[in-house]
């Protein structure tokens, strides 16, 4: 079932990812980021992450993804113009020898170190843990071993907001 | 149960592909998508170590990651706004000059 459900997202997910490239349009792209984002938040679900599976819907699909479409509706950002240079060979056979070459890579790694005997997200997380990953675990942890941190991260966001008003605001 | 190294083999693929769409792309504000997606290859890399290790630790650095990308993501297009407005083009092989 754990690996029916992965299938059938990992797929959703690299259709996306491929997508991704392949627009020209910037809104084609922002929309099937947020495809990918969408089946990358059921997969965290099939790891037993499921604060982080909420997390990547609010903030990720929702807050980010929206501050982008609404900059490219903004600057109302056309298909992206064509500047032909350097060969279209290179492009068409580049691209998918990097990513193809860089899957590969992983899969051997992962064979020479025993990684992909190694099965997780299946019942062992999910009945032998059920409080794995939710809210109050992970609450737990962000608030007493990882609270300096947590709280740089307020100061992170605090300047990131004044930072944005400073450079997009109109100049007198 | 699905093995560790399918996780890792679409992690891979995402960050290849958000690679591969940083190095291709000409538009400004597409770059800045392959960047997200590169940090979501990263991210399903933690989950999945989180969840073999019987951690939480991973779990947090996806947090903290989260928390950075939300506040680039903020600054960046703010940036991505004021180069518009001085120079009426995303397209990034335009953008040559840091002064006009």
């Amino acid at each position: 079932m754990h690996l029916v459900l992965f299938f059938i997202f990992a797929a959703v997910c690299v259709a996306g990812a491929i997508n991704l490239l392949a627009q020209r349009h910037p809104i084609s792209s922002a929309l099937s980021l947020i495809v990918v984002m969408g089946s990358l938040a059921v997969i965290y679900l099939l790891l037993g992450a499921e604060f982080v599976a909420a997390l990547q819907v609010i903030v990720y699909a929702g807050a980010v993804m929206v501050l982008f479409v609404f900059v490219i509706m903004l600057l109302n950002a056309g298909e992206e113009e064509r500047i032909a240079r350097g060969s279209r060979v290179a492009t068409m056979l580049g691209v998918p020898a990097l990513i193809i070459g860089l899957s590969i890579g992983i899969w051997a790694v992962s064979r020479v170190t025993g990684l992909d005997k190694i099965g997780i997200g299946g019942p062992t997380v999910m009945n032998g843990n059920a409080a794995f990953g939710n809210a109050l675990a992970v609450g737990h942890l962000l608030f007493s071993q990882f609270l300096l941190p947590f709280e740089v991260t307020s100061i992170l966001i605090l300047i990131a907001i004044m930072g944005a008003v400073v450079l997009a605001r109109r100049e007198e | 149960m699905v093995p560790l190294s399918y996780y890792l083999i679409l992690s891979g693929f995402l960050f290849a592909c958000g690679v591969t769409g940083f190095l291709i792309k000409r538009n400004i504000i597409t770059i800045f998508l392959s960047i997200e997606l590169m940090l979501n290859g990263v991210n399903l890399s933690f989950v999945a170590f989180a969840a073999q290790l019987k951690s939480l630790d991973g779990h947090i650095f996806v947090f903290f990651v989260m928390v950075v990308a939300a506040a680039e993501a903020a600054v960046g297009l703010a940036i991505i706004i004021a180069v518009f407005r001085t120079r009426e083009t995303l397209n990034v092989d335009r953008v040559n000059l840091l002064k006009l």
